[in-house]
């Protein structure tokens, strides 16, 4: 059952994506091509981890004319941050692999 | 447990598998199985055997069989020693297999953490702890 942490987790299982969202938390909004420039990617791939950031409620966007600006919704860790929550998600993803293991042995 | 009972507290996660407990067993106790799905590890099915789980972030999980019962229950210690008590933790988790009409109820709980120790998750790389930490300072400022 996927599930807030699930979708939190799988946001933040990369590293540029978590740079990306700890920049906006600890300068608040920025432009597309503002992250871009410190991100040490292409825009398009900036874009993308938005994207994905956004789907988790983790950043939201603004249109200002031909520029969209994102900010932290440091709201949306708040499942996270419950260690409960952390290590369900941790026995979430081992259960994950046990099944596929399971699959591949002779019975 | 040195922990007075109000101090602990449990994660259960449970799951239904199609396949039989015997099969289930030998994924738990099979370390060289158990390395496809947690870690590495000296396990031995033998109550009171000493063995560690060995991250892939390095870090090193203390563990002692409790309770063994082939094809139904299993339970370890899951320690991991840290100077900073906060990434400190002392654990127990069991696993409890019961058969179905379709296969096996597979159902985790893991006891004793306690409610200072938020970020001490045993299967966390220690960077995600920092990350974690950090993390709770912002919701801790809010938006």
């Amino acid at each position: 059952m996927p599930d807030a942490h699930d979708v939190l987790f799988k946001a933040f299982a990369d590293p540029t994506r978590r740079a990306i969202f700890e920049r906006l938390c600890r300068e608040g909004e920025q432009t597309v091509a503002v992250l871009t420039a410190q991100a040490g990617v292409s825009q398009p791939a900036v874009s993308k981890h938005l994207g994905v950031l956004k789907q988790a409620g983790l950043v939201r966007d603004r249109h200002e004319g031909r520029q969209t600006h994102y900010s932290a919704q440091p709201r949306a860790l708040t499942p996270l941050i419950d260690w409960t929550s952390q290590m369900a998600g941790y026995w979430e993803s081992r259960f994950d692999d046990l099944e596929d293991l399971l699959k591949r042995m002779d019975q | 447990m040195n922990e007075a009972a109000g101090e602990t507290r449990s994660v259960v996660v449970e799951r239904e598998m199609p396949h039989p407990p015997e099969k289930l067993w030998r994924a738990l106790t099979q370390p060289h199985l158990i390395a496809e799905w947690l870690m590495k590890n000296d396990f031995m099915p033998v109550v009171g055997h000493r063995f560690k789980l060995s991250g892939d972030w390095g870090g090193v999980l203390d563990c002692e069989v409790l309770t063994l019962e082939p094809n139904r229950t299993l339970s370890y210690t899951w320690d991991f020693a840290h100077d900073d008590a906060a990434y400190a933790l002392k654990s127990v988790v069991t696993f409890t297999l019961t058969p179905t009409q379709t296969g096996t109820h597979l159902r985790m709980e893991q006891v004793g953490f306690r409610p200072d120790q938020k970020q001490a998750f045993g299967g966390a790389k220690a960077g995600w702890q920092q990350f974690f930490g950090k993390l709770e300072e912002v919701v801790a400022r809010g938006d």
